[in-house]
């Protein structure tokens, strides 16, 4: 949008995204490692707790989840994998480092709507701290939760971009069943990183602002849509902005500097001695992807190519399954347009489905049953098609529940 | 004296009735009263009451059911406090029990308390300790070596009959070498590692300290096995330690390597050395010459990496959680703190740290390429026999040397046993390892069993 108003100036913007994985307990200990609302301190053990002695034993569900995830995102699966340390202070780090993936993460290179991922990777999450007057108080219960980190290339041009890419990413997380991805709960966190540079300037700038803890979309937008109108007014005054990490303040609108980092950290990476390197084999990530759930990017191509719905239309209605179970009931385009604008739906009758008719679409198309068998979906649609052809207006996902029950017997 | 017995021996007079438990921890707790104010072995030492109670109380269910033991101080203990012999942890009590304290307490051993070290497992001497050097019970001029020397002290002045040691670079060795005892150093990742306090991870091994390797082997087949609370804890199965101990060594071919038998060993510690290679041929075994070249690295590779690793580890206490400050980390501990900071820094790492790793790699290669010709590695300890107080821990550099052949073992993973093989002629205990390849518990505790059926070293004890 920007673009519009200034062509002298080009957006650079990237993403880290960070998921909080719902496993049931957390990356290296037993703890239960759902910890919202939960009574501060509750949940944690010599090992979240850093205490002398404890050693830390990998979440093996985690770990596939991430990989999962990897697959999901179109990334590369590194084979020989491991774990590392990311040694600092902070009074949320119980053990002076975070134990993280640096060189060798788990996926890579993946790509999502024509924007390349650079890294997916394993990481624990920390202790939470809670600011109450003159103290700050620290609840251990989100520390060593599992904590999946996305980061992208800085590929973006519009805000605009960037909010349907984050959204297909929370759709996706969504369909795998790993994560809520509730950004008011902290269980999806997004991080901008934002320059800007002159269109035909080849390099990246030398400079770029983190804006962090922003726990929706819609503001996430308007801080990026911010900074940038913040950048280019410092640059056309003949300014560099400072490298730092800023915030999001609602009541204005306004970005709002946090920390300045004089410096790079020097985090002194170096592998993790207390967990071996991971090894997979080809076979078992084959049989990782195998398991994929239809990801919301199937979803979408089958609305925007069989059903003739935009991009927009099928980005919504595909990130939320209870909206395309209700589209698929009658998949029409005033359907879409109730769903996406929230209008009362016009109801068009549905045609009984019934039993009958499903066996004798079955008994027509064996080669379809047969796929649909050896688990193609592809062939589900396929017979939904054929009954649809026989019947007009059908409850889609009845029918799917039909014939897989007879596909089952 | 009962303690001067073997494990197995006092465990058939139990099972016998012909003394009781309350018998044995009686004992300890004497000799403890008379001889530790002279050694400081102890850190902590558990409440005399609550250890007789516990003595009337025992049901014998195992060997090691009803005998008196101690711990080096950096097992974490519930309720009892763990130092690791460093002010940092002065009043720290824990709120578990290491992995390897469960198992021996469950199998109705005794607990009569923490011993001294080196703090953090950092010396070689038993000096760099807040709680006063632990002494050697031979001449109390003399250090009891490190960094488990007060275990071993309170072993041979019979104070208790074995204890839980931990051997980062010879801290399980140099001091049983020094105070005339026996001690394995296990294979890394035969006994779980969780509730050790970690000096460098990829290097600590948790092991046995007795009297003779018949007991190492007793109390090895309690401690042995994969823990679900350590991921570099080993699957394999545990081996037969006891049942196969008395196999002999007929026909076994032992190399001594030339690196460790060269400049700077002492020539009576080399005396005593192929002294007990004769012993060992007379066993039926066959003695080689053998090369570790790139064992002449060993203490350039410890040396960067263990540091680099203790850095990351006692970031923990940072003076938030654990009462007192940084600024109670001793000289000693500063500098390795130091130095693996430095080693792992960006612009230092592919020099220092990643090098020290490639290094790591050709001499786990080098070792593998022995074993291919012998079975064992016959070498010292140390290069001489135990020094004076003072001497080491005044001299860095020094400091770091004494432990030359034994941080090999640590950087390769293997295991090795040491063995009292001799005195000086002025009544010092000397002490030599017998190396072997991973998971080779097994091979030496039968070397050191053999031996000790035809010496007496490990049975003297001395007159305080
Ligand atoms: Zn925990």
């Amino acid at each position: 949008m920007f673009a519009n108003r200034n062509f002298n100036w080009q957006m650079v913007l990237g993403f880290e995204v960070h998921i909080e994985l719902a496993t049931l307990s957390k990356m290296f200990c037993g703890c239960p490692a759902d910890h919202f609302a939960k009574a501060p301190n509750t949940q944690v053990c010599p090992v979240c707790l850093g205490l002398p002695g404890s050693l830390p034993v990998p979440n093996t569900k985690a770990i596939k989840w991430c990989v999962k995830l990897g697959l999901a995102l179109g990334c590369d699966i590194n084979l020989f994998s491991k774990f590392d340390r990311k040694n600092y202070f902070y009074p949320d780090l119980p053990k002076g480092y975070q134990i993280t993936q640096y060189d060798i993460p788990f996926c890579h290179d993946g790509e999502l709507l024509g924007h390349k991922i650079k890294r997916v990777h394993m990481e624990e999450d920390t202790a939470k701290l809670q600011h109450q007057g003159n103290a700050t108080l620290i609840d251990f219960n989100r520390s060593g939760v599992p904590l999946v980190e996305i980061v992208t290339e800085p590929d973006f041009v519009s805000s605009d971009d960037g909010i349907l890419f984050l959204k297909e990413v929370q759709a996706i997380v969504r369909a795998l069943g790993i994560s809520t991805a509730d950004m008011e709960k902290g269980s999806m966190r997004l991080e901008a990183n934002i320059s800007i540079k002159r269109p035909d300037h080849p390099r990246l700038p030398d400079y770029k602002i983190e804006v962090k803890n922003v726990n929706s979309f819609r503001f996430i937008k308007k801080a990026i849509d911010f900074e940038v109108n913040r950048q280019i007014q410092l640059l056309e005054s003949g300014q560099t902005p400072v490298q730092e990490t800023r915030g999001f303040k609602e009541a204005t609108g306004e970005t709002v500097s946090q920390r300045v980092k004089e410096e790079a950290n020097d985090y002194r990476y170096f592998p993790e001695p207390d967990i071996p390197p991971l090894q997979f084999t080809k076979a078992q990530i084959e049989s990782w992807r195998k398991e994929l759930p239809q990801l919301p990017a199937q979803v979408q191509e089958e609305l925007i190519h069989k059903y003739h719905l935009s991009p927009q239309y099928a980005v919504i209605i595909s990130g939320n399954q209870e909206m395309y179970a209700q589209f698929l009931k009658n998949p029409s385009k005033a359907m879409a347009d109730a769903l996406v604008n929230k209008r009362p739906v016009q109801t068009t009758p549905v045609a009984e489905v019934n039993q009958e008719v499903v066996n004798k679409i079955l008994a027509a198309n064996p080669k379809a049953v047969a796929d649909l068998k050896s688990g193609k979906q592809q062939a589900l649609f396929f017979l939904i098609g054929q009954v649809k052809k026989q019947l007009g207006n059908i409850d889609v996902s009845l029918t799917q529940r039909i014939i897989e029950e007879n596909i089952s017997k | 004296m009962l303690i001067d017995e073997t494990i197995a021996s006092l465990a058939n007079k139990l099972k016998k009735k012909e003394i009781s438990p309350v018998d044995i921890a009686k004992e300890c707790l004497k000799q403890i009263e008379k001889q530790n104010p002279k050694i400081n072995a102890f850190i902590t030492q558990v409440d005399s009451k609550a250890v007789l109670d516990q003595a009337k109380k025992i049901k014998l269910t195992t060997p090691l059911s009803g005998i008196p033991y101690v711990l080096k101080d950096v097992y974490v203990t519930k309720d009892l406090r763990t130092t690791a012999a460093s002010n940092v942890l002065s009043d720290y009590i824990p709120q578990y029990d290491a992995t390897v304290v469960h198992k021996v307490n469950s199998a109705g051993s005794i607990l009569l308390g923490k011993m001294n070290m080196d703090a953090w497992g950092h010396g070689g001497s038993t000096e760099n300790t807040d709680f006063g050097p632990a002494k050697n019970p031979w001449d109390i001029t003399r250090v009891a070596g490190g960094s488990g020397g007060g275990p071993a002290a309170a072993i041979v002045s019979r104070m208790c009959s074995f204890a839980i040691g931990e051997d980062t670079g010879g801290s399980i060795r140099n001091p049983a070498g020094w105070c005339g005892i026996t001690g394995l150093k296990v294979t890394y990742g035969r006994v779980s590692r969780y509730g050790s306090i970690a000096y460098a991870s990829s290097f600590d091994s948790v092991g046995p300290t007795a009297k003779t390797a018949e007991d190492c082997a007793l109390i090895l087949q309690h401690i042995a096995g994969q823990d679900p609370h350590d991921a570099t804890s080993s699957p394999l199965p545990v081996g037969d330690y006891l049942s196969r101990l008395e196999e002999g060594i007929q026909g076994k071919v032992i190399g001594v390597p030339k690196e460790f038998m060269g400049e700077g060993l002492d020539p009576k510690v080399k005396k005593l050395i192929l002294v007990a290679a004769q012993k060992f041929t007379d066993l039926g075994a066959k003695i080689e010459e053998v090369s570790l070249p790139t064992s002449k690295y060993a203490i350039s590779v410890y040396y960067l990496l263990a540091p680099s690793e203790t850095s990351s580890n006692l970031a923990r206490y940072d003076g938030i959680r654990y009462g007192n400050g940084r600024d109670k980390f001793t000289p000693e501990t500063m500098r390795r703190i130091m130095i693996g900071t430095y080693a792992l820094s960006a612009g230092y790492y592919d020099a220092y740290y990643k090098k020290a790793q490639q290094a790591r790699t050709l001499i786990i290669k080098d070792y593998q390429k022995v074993f291919t010709k012998c079975d064992l590695i016959l070498s010292p300890i140390s290069p001489t026999p135990p020094t004076k107080l003072g001497e080491l821990i005044n001299d860095p550099v020094k400091n770091m040397l004494a432990d030359i052949y034994t941080v090999t073992t640590n950087t390769a993973g293997i295991p090795a046993l040491a063995l009292p093989c001799g005195f000086t002629r002025s009544g010092l205990p000397i002490g030599m390892q017998l190396q072997g390849p991973m998971f080779s518990e097994e091979v030496l505790l039968q070397a050191g069993y053999a031996y000790q059926q035809v010496t007496d070293w490990h049975v003297r004890k001395p007159q305080l």
